[in-house]
Order: structure tokens, then sequence, then C-alpha cells
């Protein structure tokens, strides 16, 4: 397979995913708040392209609107939310000193693999595609799992979370043009509320421990005192 | 189908009033009123169920069968009996200062909230909104775990809002991964709709299906509590408002395990084989004894509590998973039964923590010698939720073991281990609680106690003889689930 004799859609999208899975590891590694934020919009910027792309050639018009969805939210207003808290909360000098960075970064190229080997099953039946893109979305599921177990500070948390409903959409879209108009509009306006309490709970836990590191939320568990 | 609409359209409104009107003095009747209206909706929809089957409404949005028609029902009685509970609970917090009124705003409003999404869970027919519903009952519920704003609640709402949110995450991988499936066989727009989806079952691609419901297991099932998913469950019950611990361990838990169950009849209709039966098998199996010896070194007693509901959901999990039509009759009797005696049990344990002040075990002393009718309730409650006869819990739980020992015998000595360890770990606790001296200074608090009392005589009357129309509606549900009708 040569990726220059494929049509232009698979060829677009196949590009995207690479670069989407790119920023997922480049996230992983970003010990500064700011630009862990800046990259996160900018995966959603990959994304909005991945969903243009696919409304493009297809020719399917609620695509577009899903796209247009996507960049206002991802693109632009949860990033500016998280923007303006870093900054209300003094926080756009710290840099997390993250720990074991080089296994951390092996650990996600083994959950790349891993996903490759989980939707295994899937290639018999389909384009080479929908098996890269699916893998993808999954790895960055999972990429953005990581995220949150090795950074310890709150607002990185919400990002790694909110990659992760990147990584689902980029799955949804390249593997089934989206979902259904009404569940598309759902998961937008959860996403959009999740933001917002977001927000709230950053001043909450500013306010109860004095600072944003999780770390310190260790007041419930199981351990006898 | 006119009772449904009506149904979600009015929590919906509550929203948007409560927001509005939730800090004025009566309001707790007002939100009893809403919920009793809910009530006989859902009586009506049942009615309309009984009398012309399953209904499916125009466009496929909607969908009430007799298996999520008596949970919608059970659904609206929690959510009626946990309201009248809270009108004295939330007052008397109020008066202690403990709330403000903005933040009882916003707790009559999510109250409703919470409601509208667990019916919407409950009544559409599409797997999509399913999920959107799913997360938006989390979305409800986050900020009132964190209602007092103490650092422990705030923590505890935290976990919640990050564990149930990656979990659910996983969930939509599964639903992608079925939309997929479904497209092959289906067009884009009906492809998620659950009866389109049933009657091809046959046709779905298995393998995808599997790989599916394995996502499906592990984000619904962070929602169920299945260990080792349940570490945001015994933290947020514990921490929010008690009326709020009685709907989450009632009715969420019940809801994610709905929406498991109903995938599982998919992936058993693609497969052919019993693997999801399995995995549910497998986690139950785990969750219930793993939270059984948990039982034992708990040191508050809502956080006791959220382990008994990890123990029930896990047996729960475990006969559904078991798939045979008796296991399944004995699991729907078992959430019922659960349900009506944990959210009984939950508003005793919140009228003893106001007694005492605290929620920690070891100062919560003198329940009966304080106020009789808080002390018989916990001690009657606990008496029922461990399995003792004659009430409901003894009946479904021996229903399970039997159905065990005519599918896989070799299991029956972990269940048997189970209660026998649950029992144990309750009593070690409740027994110095609601016995003993009364400390010094202690008052007896204003209690309604009226919603405990009808929840375990129901649960009782269940133990004693199951009503043949009850039977009935079970038994249909089970047909439908299992493929046959049970004994």
């Amino acid at each position: 397979m040569e990726l220059i004799k494929l049509d232009f859609y698979t060829q677009g999208v196949l590009s995207i995913a690479a670069l989407i899975g790119l920023t997922s590891f480049l996230m992983l590694g970003q010990g500064r708040l700011l630009r862990l934020i800046f990259v996160f919009a900018l995966q959603g910027l990959l994304l909005v392209l991945a969903t243009a792309l696919a409304g493009y050639s297809m020719g399917n018009f609620h695509l577009y609107i899903s796209a247009s969805i996507t960049l206002v939210l991802k693109v632009f207003l949860i990033p500016w939310m998280l923007h303006k808290q870093v900054y209300k909360l003094n926080l756009h000098r710290d840099v997390e000193a993250l720990k074991n960075n080089t296994a951390v970064m092996l650990g996600g190229a083994t959950l790349v693999v891993f996903s490759y080997y989980v939707l295994h099953p899937v290639i018999q039946n389909t384009s080479v595609v929908l098996v890269n893109a699916l893998a993808v979305g999954l790895s960055v599921v999972l990429l953005g799992m990581l995220l949150m177990i090795s950074h310890r500070h709150a607002i990185a948390h919400v990002v790694g979370f909110m990659s992760i409903e990147n990584g689902l959409f980029f799955a949804a879209i390249v593997s089934t043009r989206g979902m259904p108009m009404v569940v598309e509009l759902g998961i937008a306006f959860d996403v959009l509320v999740a933001a917002i309490l977001f927000g709230i709970f950053f001043l909450h836990i500013s306010r109860s421990i004095d600072s944003l590191d999780v770390d310190q939320m260790n007041r419930l568990n199981e351990v006898d005192q | 189908m006119i009772a449904a609409y009506l149904l979600l359209l009015m929590p919906l409104a509550g929203v948007v009033f409560f927001a509005l009107f939730g800090h004025r003095p009566r309001i707790g009747r007002i939100n009893i009123k809403f919920n009793a209206f809910a009530l006989l909706m859902s009586l009506w929809l049942a009615l309309n169920v009984h009398e012309s089957g399953t209904l499916v409404s125009e466009g496929l949005y909607f969908l009430v069968d007799s298996f999520n028609v008596y949970l919608i029902v059970l659904t609206a009685f929690v959510g009626l009996t946990t309201s009248i509970f809270s009108a004295p609970y939330m007052r008397h917090e109020q008066q202690k200062g403990r709330l403000t009124e903005k933040r009882l705003r916003l707790y009559y409003s999510m109250y409703q909230g919470f409601m509208f999404a667990m019916y919407l869970v409950l009544t559409t027919n599409n797997m999509g909104i399913l999920w959107v519903a799913m997360e938006a009952a989390t979305l409800a519920t986050v900020l009132l775990v964190s209602l007092y704003r103490t650092p422990e609640s705030i923590e505890a709402a935290w976990k919640y809002f990050i564990l149930c949110g990656v979990g659910i995450a996983q969930a939509m991988f599964g639903t992608v991964l079925l939309y997929y499936a479904a497209m092959q066989i289906s067009d884009a727009e009906n492809a998620l709709a659950w009866t389109v989806l049933i009657q091809n079952a046959s046709q779905l691609d298995p393998e995808i299906l599997e790989i599916s419901f394995v996502f499906m297991l592990v984000g619904y099932g962070t929602k169920i509590g299945l260990v080792p998913l349940h570490n945001w469950l015994p933290d947020a019950h514990s921490e929010g408002p008690t009326p709020m611990s009685a709907v989450l361990s009632g009715l969420l838990l019940n809801d994610a395990l709905y929406a498991v169950v109903r995938n599982k009849m998919l992936v058993d209709g693609a497969t052919q084989s019993h693997i999801a039966g399995y995995l549910m098998m497998g986690f139950g199996l785990m969750s219930f004894l793993v939270a059984a010896i948990f039982l034992h070194r708990q040191q508050d007693i809502k956080r006791l509590f959220s382990y008994s509901s990890i123990e029930h959901m896990g047996l729960m999990t475990f006969a559904f998973g078991m798939g045979t039509p008796f296991a399944t009759f004995a699991a729907l009797l078992h959430m019922t039964v659960h349900s009506l005696t944990k959210s009984a049990i939950f508003v005793t344990v919140g009228h003893a923590a106001q007694i005492a002040g605290t929620q920690r075990i070891e100062k919560i002393r003198g329940l009966i010698k304080t106020q009789p009718s808080v002390g018989w309730g916990l001690l009657i409650g606990t008496l029922t939720i461990a399995g003792f006869p004659p009430f409901g819990v003894f009946t479904s739980e021996f229903l399970v073991l039997l159905a065990t020992m005519q599918s896989y015998p070799w299991l029956t000595p972990f269940l048997l281990l189970g209660i026998g360890l649950a029992c144990a770990g309750l009593f070690r606790n409740i027994q110095p609680m609601v016995y003993g001296k009364r400390p010094e200074g202690q008052q007896a608090v204003e209690a309604n106690l009226w919603p405990v009392i009808i929840h375990l005589v129901l649960v009782l009357w269940l133990g004693l003889s199951i009503p043949q129309s009850l039977s009935d509606w079970f038994n249909q549900a089970t047909i439908l689930i299992s493929g046959s009708a049970p004994l």
C-alpha cells in the first residue's frame, strides 16, 4: 500500500489521524499549563478539519454542523475558559515537574500498539482508513487517561478528560460519519455543561486546599489513619 | 405515550422552577408534589403497557416495555418517598447553617434534573441518548455531592466527576463501535434505535459487538460501582446530603445496570455465545466478595452502606450474567427490594447522623434510647438488607442461590461466603449504634419516617408473597430479557 495511490479523503484522514496522535503525545510530555491548553486547542482544530473533510468528501451537510459545534466548543470556548482560569488563579508561570517522563512516553507508545491489537478483529472486513482511525481514536482515549495519571494538576486533568472526548469524536466521525444528530447535540451539551462545572470546581478546590494539586486531595481513602 | 412525555416534561419544568424559587420556606412540599405527579404518570404508563404491550413512539425515540416500565415506576416511587424525607431533612440542615439559600435552590433544581436524567435513561430507545442521559445524571449530581463545600466533599465530588466521566467515555467508545456494526445492516438515522438493533441482532458482526460490550461494561460498570471501578462510590455517597445518597444508591446504580443488561441482550443475540454473561458474572462476583470484606473496616456509617450497595449491585450483575430465566427473575426482584430497602436505610442513617451530629460509627450510640423510631428503623432496615427472612431480600437472594446451584453449583460456596461476611460486617457495626447507652445531651430530631415504614412494609410484603400482577410483570420482563419464562 502506498499512501500516494490512495484517494484524497483517505490520505487526508490518515494524515490527520497521525497528527492527532502526535498532539496527544505532545500533551503527555507538557508540563506548562498554557502550552498544554494550546496543544489541546490544536487537537480540536485537527478534529474540525477531519470532520469537515469527511463532510466534504461525502457531501454530508450534517457533518459541517458537527464541525462548527466542535470548532466553537473545543477550539475556542473550552481553551479560552481554561486559559482564563489559569491567569485568574495565577498559575501561568508554574511548570509542573513530570516524574518518569521517559517511562510515561514509552507507556504511551505501548498503549498505541495495544489499541491496534484490540481492534485487530475489525481489520478483516474493513478499509485501511477505518482501522487506523479507530485505533488512533482509542489510543487518544487511552493517552488521555495516561495524561491524567501522570499529571497532578487539576487543569491538566480536565485537558486529559476533554482530549478523551476528542478521541471518541474522531473515532465516531471516521468510522460512522458522526453519530445521529440528536446524539451529537446531546453530547455537545454534556461537554459544555462539564466544562462549566470544571470551572466551578477549580474555584472550590483552590479555596479548600489552596492549590490545584490533586495529590493533596487525599482525605478520603480506606487506609487507617 | 403521552404519559411518558409528561413524565419527562415535569421534572424538566421542575429544574427551571426550583432554580428560581428553590429557597422559599415550603418548597420541600412542592418538590413532593412534582414527584407525586411523576409517580402518577409512571403508573399510568405502566397501565398502558399492561393493556397494550410494548410501546414505541413515533420516530423510534422512546421505548417502554415491561422491563423498563417497572424500573420507571420504581424510580418514581423512590424519588417520591425520598423527597418526602428530604423536606424536613434539608430544613434541618439549613437551620444548622450548613446551607445557604443559593445552595438550596441548586439542590432542589438538580434533584429534578437528576430525576429527568433517570427517566430519560429508562425511556429512551436510542443507545446514544442513553449515554447522553447517563452522563447528564453525573453532571446533575456532581455539584450536590459537594453541596456542603467541605474539603472532603469537594474531593469526593471531584473523584466522582473524573472517574465517572472517564469511565463513561469508555461506554461512548462502545456505542461508537455498536453504531458502526449497526450501520452495516441499517440506515444511519435509526441504526442506534434499540428496537431496530434487537430485531437484527443476529446479523450484527459478533466480533465488533464483543469488543463493544467490553467497553460498555467498563463504562457503565463504573457507574454501577463494580470492583475495581468502585472508588468513587463510597466517597460520593458518604459526603453528599443524605437524600442524594438514597437516590444514588437506590436509582442511579440500577439504571446503569439497566444499560448494561440492554447491551447484553444485543450481544447475546449477535454472538449466540455466553461471553457477555461470563464477563458480568466475573465482575459481579468479584464486587460482591470484595465489598463484603470492605464492610468490616468502615468507620463512617454512610460509607458502610455504600459498600453494601456495591455488594448488592455485584450480586445483581452476577445474576443477570448467568442469564437463565430463573436467575433473571431473581435479579429483577433483587433490584426492586434492594432499591426500596437501601433508600429506606439511607433515610434512617440520615436522621441517625443528625441525632449524633456526626457520621462516624464510633460516635453514634444509643439510638433506640434517644429516638426509638430511628433506632428500630435502622435495625430492621439492616436486618432486611442482610437478607434475613421474611423480608424480600431474603427471597431474592435465595432465588439467586438456587439459580446458581442449578447452573454453576461450584460458585454457590462463594455466594454463601459473601452473604455471611456481609451480614457479619453489617452487624458488628450496627449493634453498638442502636443499642447501648445514650450519650449525654443527645436529642431527638424532627423526622418523617413514613418513607421508611412504607418501604420496609413493601419489602416485607414481597418477601411473604409476591402479588400475582407483579409476578406476571416480572415474568414478562424475564421473557423479554432471557427469552423464556422462569420455572
